[in-house]
């Protein structure tokens, strides 16, 4: 049985619309203007115990939303969700108990406070017994090389640190889902990578399903096997990672090197030229003429090194996010 | 989000067998009885600063007293109202005690705050009640304060003994305990509804500051409500305030006695039901409306 359903998920939210100055402020108290958004359109999808899955797209998209509504933090608009075998929106306790949602923009630790206190007031909530909560406190504090902070205040700890102990809270009552919300926005690539590294770690030992958002695409090739690709609301690409080169990257990146110091003229024939510097340049190809316009430049010009490759992943991502735009507008 | 508490040592592992995860009402009662345990150890750590703030709380009671010892003495009477001059101040010392149980500070902002903050989703994420975690929270600082400033009270009133005519009888201070109790969850309960209406209301400071000056004075604690002009004394007589400071007081000074003691019981338990449906009704109609528009 899959742990989460998702079913023609669309919220729409109703945004006031001031009017500038203050004329237009008095305006606004008598007579309202709003502006429908759509931020979730008709997503449907679903996702199998232990999976690893991430929510690709650019800011405003509707991945936090699309979050928020399979936490049961807020009610769609139509379609259905089926998470744990709960509806998320009637927020039963024994739901609460088993899904954790960790935001990397809020904070849920007490900031005053060291997290040690925190998580004792966890343990509280979630009632969970003794020796069993200072198990797993144990393992996470190791798991995550922070065994000497957790008696230090919050606010006294780096951002690194803290999103780690804010991922213990998160763990503490051993949930069987997952749902992060930009885990490693702001963090230096050095505690993104140790973010990462301690999910993988986290997945592999518990089997616990993930769910995530991010818009770094490091995270994801980290991470995940299966990405969603949510673009102005709709899901435009739903598979591996790799699908996506396949299915929007028409183009190859051929990089040559000539033998002669200088890169020759004619190249703009066989291709777009993206960097000309020199002997070397770089040619997008369209896939399926790679072999031919090859043929073509070596007989033409003495190389000294050739090489092909698919174009960086962030260049596909955002010809995916520019597709989806396009077919969001035409609608 | 209210400041958080210290929480005590975890002890030894109770009946509960590991691996069990708690249900059902006892567990769920023991889940706000450790709330209210922790936030207690919290407390207790600021023992001095605590004995602090109750000796300069009363302070201003000195230029109180001087100001009342003019009133009477210019009214050229003994009376007024019912009210001696030592009942007057008696009164004054007692409603101390009573906005010791009721008054919340900071209960109505910071409910306010955590919905305009987002700070609010921890109680919809984790299985853990808003108001039932805040009551906890407050009832503990209530019993850390009341221990903490037993002592300075007990010599404050030992210091003032002489503005009490008579010490109260068994059934009278089961009554004033009862009121007391009741004035505690009418004050909460009150000030939480008050909070809610940040789901409507992004900023709630102004609205905060009337509420809380207008509760000072209907609530009786600036003067008896017996001295105010005819109509206006059993108006407010007939409204919830009184419960925060007037009524606790009376019946310590013995003005509210037999079935009028019971009438006044039943109407402040009345109030405190009241407040508790309307702040619950608020809170359930507020998340319906947070999760339908934000979150």
């Amino acid at each position: 049985m899959p742990i989460i359903e998702a079913e023609g998920l669309t919220k729409t939210y109703r945004v006031f619309q001031k009017k500038e100055g203050l004329l237009g402020s008095l305006r606004g108290l008598y007579r309202r203007e709003y502006k429908d958004v759509r931020a979730v359109d008709d997503i449907s999808f679903s996702i199998e115990p232990g999976e690893m899955v991430a929510f690709l797209g650019p800011n405003g998209a509707g991945k936090t939303t699309t979050l928020k509504m399979l936490s049961g933090l807020i009610y769609p608009t139509s379609g259905e969700a089926s998470v744990l075998g709960f509806v998320p929106s009637l927020r039963a306790d024994a739901f609460r108990r088993r899904f954790a949602l960790v935001m990397g923009q809020k904070n849920q630790l007490w900031w005053d406070l060291p997290a040690a206190d925190s998580f004792q007031l966890n343990r509280e909530i979630y009632s969970i017994p003794a020796p069993e909560f200072q198990k797993t406190l144990n393992e996470l504090t190791e798991l995550l090389g922070v065994e000497k902070l957790t008696r230090q205040a919050v606010r006294e700890l780096s951002l690194g640190e803290r999103m780690k102990m804010e991922l213990i809270a998160a763990l503490l009552h051993q949930p069987q889902l997952l749902l992060l919300d930009e885990p490693t926005i702001g963090l230096d690539v050095v505690a993104q990578v140790a973010i990462q590294k301690c999910l993988r770690d986290y997945h592999t030992r518990r089997g616990v399903t993930m769910l995530l958002t991010s818009h770094y695409m490091r995270d994801v090739e980290a991470l995940c096997d299966r990405v969603l690709v949510i673009a102005h609301g709709r899901l435009v690409h739903d598979g591996p990672l790799s699908g996506i080169v396949e299915r929007f990257g028409h183009a190859k990146l051929v990089k040559l090197e000539f033998a002669d110091g200088v890169a020759p003229d004619d190249l703009g024939r066989f291709g777009e030229v993206t960097r000309r510097e020199g002997p070397s340049a770089d040619l997008k190809v369209e896939r399926s003429r790679v072999a031919e316009v090859l043929g073509a430049i070596l007989d033409r010009h003495a190389v000294a090194d050739v090489s092909v490759q698919d174009p960086p992943l962030e260049q596909l991502i955002a010809r995916v996010f520019e597709e989806g735009r396009r077919s969001h507008d035409a609608a | 989000m209210t400041p958080p508490d210290t929480l005590v040592e975890p002890e030894a592992p109770a009946a509960q067998a590991p691996g069990v995860v708690g249900r059902g009402p006892i567990v769920t009662t023991r889940k706000y009885v450790k709330i209210f345990r922790a936030s207690l150890g919290e407390r207790m750590a600021y023992r001095g600063d605590f004995l602090l703030g109750t000796v300069l709380r009363f302070l201003p009671m000195v230029t109180t007293i001087l100001l009342w010892q003019a009133i009477f003495k210019s009214s050229g009477r003994s009376n007024l109202n019912r009210f001696t001059y030592n009942e007057t101040i008696a009164y004054l010392l007692l409603t101390h005690i009573s906005r010791m149980f009721s008054s919340m500070p900071g209960l109505a902002g910071g409910i306010a705050r955590e919905i305009r903050e987002g700070t609010l989703k921890r109680y919809l994420i984790q299985p853990v009640d808003l108001i039932g975690y805040l009551i906890s929270y407050r009832a503990a600082h209530k019993v850390a304060y009341i221990v903490t400033s037993f002592l300075p009270y007990a010599l404050l009133f030992f210091v003032c003994r002489n503005f009490f005519d008579t010490f109260p009888d068994p059934a009278t201070l089961a009554g004033y305990a009862a009121s007391l109790i009741l004035a505690f969850l009418v004050g909460f309960f009150f000030e939480a509804s008050v909070g809610m209406v940040g789901f409507w209301f992004l900023e709630v400071t102004s609205l905060l500051y009337i509420v809380m000056t207008l509760t000072f004075f209907i609530s009786g604690q600036m003067l008896p409500l017996d001295l105010l002009p005819a109509p206006w004394s059993s108006f407010l007589k007939l409204l919830p305030f009184q419960y925060m400071a007037y009524f606790p007081a009376v019946v310590f000074l013995g003005k509210v006695k037999g079935t009028e003691l019971v009438i006044g019981l039943l109407a402040e338990l009345f109030w405190a039901v009241f407040f508790m449906i309307v702040a619950r009704t608020l809170y359930r109609v507020g998340l319906r409306r947070y999760s339908a528009y934000g979150g």
